[in-house]
């Protein structure tokens, strides 16, 4: 009977969110074929104590690789130790989260196996001999249902498309050694730069704030830091002519070409909504803009809208999202 | 150094498209083209290294048809030197056949770096360039929003959640570029008559087998029409009312 296989994705030994959702989707999958939910997990010696949580969501065996130099992200050990999995059972589909890591990794997976792969689906079902998945393109515009032929299927789930669930798998252990010497790889991650990692990234926080040119200045941006603060669960985004001044760096950029989000609340502070920005941050469940100009695009998708001065409304709703927080 | 860039053209993204009646494609009546906007970023981070160093020439490859020596003219009017169209009637969706054809071209070009866009922003699947790599069996770093080269070894910034890793390796290599690097420059007059000049060769593209196909192209569900809850912040207690009894987020 053929089995799923997925790669749950570690930082710094820690399993990531994405690694759940992957796992979740894995579970999913293998729960339509009749089959059962094997995990890949790698990293320095200690990684395999992760086994649990993934057996919480539904791995039925978990392979465990574990070796010094898989502290950081290894791309070249990883592809190589996820293309030998797939090669040593029966599977039907191998999953991967479609984050910054599995961005990389995937699609070297695929081409280490010869084969093709769906990046950064949204969903997937089995079609008889195929997978059907969909996948946005087109910077969002176009919905793109894809059909991927041959076993075992390559895809990747892009981030909160899927939402992790707890289902109790078998969780057998198995230590496996890495099918190439890790510390042979080329390609070296020297230093991993994180930013304040109490930050939340835009890819996953459920509320994101985030400010326009209406705001005027790098200054002004305490407004939309102070906002995000309030919510406590919210990271702050910005448009590209922001990043573009050089009032926020390019990686906070929402949009066409910088990150594409979909958190629980997207609050648009002083932003008129160009499709560039759009392109971004349209398939926020919620939408809140402010802004001066009544006529702007960004009131024509916005859930709720408000008409003002954002020196004036932003610390008003500030201290009201304190309030509500406190007095629940 | 010997830097070969791999680009695609694709519509400009600044419209509201349409469906094509096949149901399997965008409508391209009207449409305007250009350099994917990654792959625009590579071709000017590959010429900025080769007249920095003095040394060295920028190489640019396109799979399409033939609409496609327009967009390759274009590359070479910003300033590389050569360019190459793998021919094919229409580009396909899978990843793998298209990296297979880059790498049969690009496998015997003594190429020291290989770039790529780090996705087509189209089809939006980032993947081509990793292929290509492993097939070539060249080291790959993706995503690079910083790169250096000197003495054979590279070093590049990838963006991470809430970060950056710092990555080295050795060429030759294959990288793919994120936004921040570079900005495309605009062709100069003399670069455009220069360009017509230098070399552009049009070879069969060399396909891998086709696995991954468009089933169904679709517009999103539109959203509801927004509404005004007021003005000024005299508009915040209703706002904050309609965050947590409607959308439940407070």
């Amino acid at each position: 009977m053929p089995h799923v296989l997925v790669f749950a994705e570690t930082r710094g030994g820690e399993l990531r969110k994405v690694a759940f959702e992957a796992v979740t989707a894995a579970r999913q999958l293998a729960t339509q074929i009749g089959g059962d939910v094997h995990a890949v997990v790698a990293g320095a010696p200690g990684v395999g104590g992760n086994a649990t949580a993934l057996a919480e969501h539904g791995a039925d065996v978990v392979y465990v690789c574990e070796h010094g130099a898989l502290a950081n992200y290894n791309a070249e050990a990883c592809a190589a130790l996820v293309a030998e999995r797939a090669g040593a059972g029966d599977y039907r589909a191998v999953v991967f989260a479609a984050s910054a890591q599995g961005k990389d990794l995937a699609p070297r997976t695929a081409a280490r196996m010869r084969t093709t792969i769906a990046t950064d689906v949204t969903s997937f079902r089995v079609d008889g001999d195929a997978l059907v998945v969909t996948h946005p393109g087109y910077t969002g515009k176009v919905v793109q249902t894809l059909r991927l032929s041959g076993s075992p299927a390559l895809f990747s789930v892009r981030p909160g498309a899927v939402a992790a669930e707890k289902v109790q798998g078998a969780g057998r252990v198995e230590q496996v050694p890495p099918p190439v010497d890790p510390s042979a790889s080329r390609v070296v991650v020297t230093s991993v730069a994180l930013g304040d990692t109490k930050k939340l990234d835009l890819g996953e926080a459920p509320v994101i704030v985030s400010g326009g040119r209406g705001l005027r200045s790098a200054e002004n941006f305490k407004l939309v830091e102070d906002l995000a603060a309030a919510f406590g669960n919210a990271a702050v985004g910005a448009t590209r002519a922001v990043t573009d001044e050089g009032w926020r760096p390019h990686t906070d950029q929402i949009g066409q070409t910088g990150r594409l989000v979909s958190p629980d609340l997207y609050v648009a502070v002083g932003i008129s909504g160009a499709i560039q920005h759009l392109a971004g941050m349209r398939t926020s469940r919620w939408i809140v803009a402010i802004n001066k100009d009544k006529e702007a695009p960004i009131f024509k998708i916005a859930d709720f809208g408000i008409v003002g001065d954002v020196f004036e409304v932003v610390p008003a709703l500030t201290e009201a999202v304190k309030a509500a927080k406190q007095g629940g | 150094m010997k830097i070969a860039v791999c680009i695609k053209r694709v519509p400009e993204m600044d419209v509201a498209f349409k469906i094509a009646p096949s149901g399997t494609a965008i409508d391209e009546t009207g449409l305007k083209w250009d350099i994917s906007d990654f792959d625009g970023y590579a071709v000017e981070a590959a010429l900025q290294m080769t007249e920095k160093s003095g040394a060295g020439e920028v190489h640019v490859i396109c799979l399409g048809p033939d609409v496609v020596q327009e967009t390759l003219r274009k590359a070479l009017s910003m300033g590389c030197a050569r360019a190459v169209q793998l021919k094919v009637d229409k580009v396909p969706f899978d990843p793998f056949a298209i990296a297979t054809a880059l790498a049969a071209e690009l496998k015997d070009g003594g190429y020291d770096l290989v770039m790529f866009g780090k996705m087509s922003i189209d089809s939006a699947s980032g993947a081509v360039g990793l292929m290509v790599a492993d097939i070539l069996g060249v080291p790959m770093v993706q995503g690079c929003s910083k790169l250096e080269i000197a003495d054979g070894k590279g070093t590049a910034r990838r963006e991470i959640e809430g970060g950056g890793e710092i990555v080295s390796f050795p060429l030759p290599a294959a990288v793919s570029i994120d936004e921040g690097i570079a900005r495309p420059r605009y062709p100069s007059l003399k670069g455009i008559m220069s360009a017509k000049k230098k070399p552009l060769e049009t070879k069969p593209a060399q396909l891998g087998e086709i696995r991954l196909t468009v089933e169904k192209m679709e517009l999103p569900a539109g959203r509801a029409a927004g509404r005004i809850v007021g003005e000024g912040s005299a508009a915040v207690p209703e706002l904050v009312r309609l965050l947590k009894t409607e959308a439940k987020v407070l």
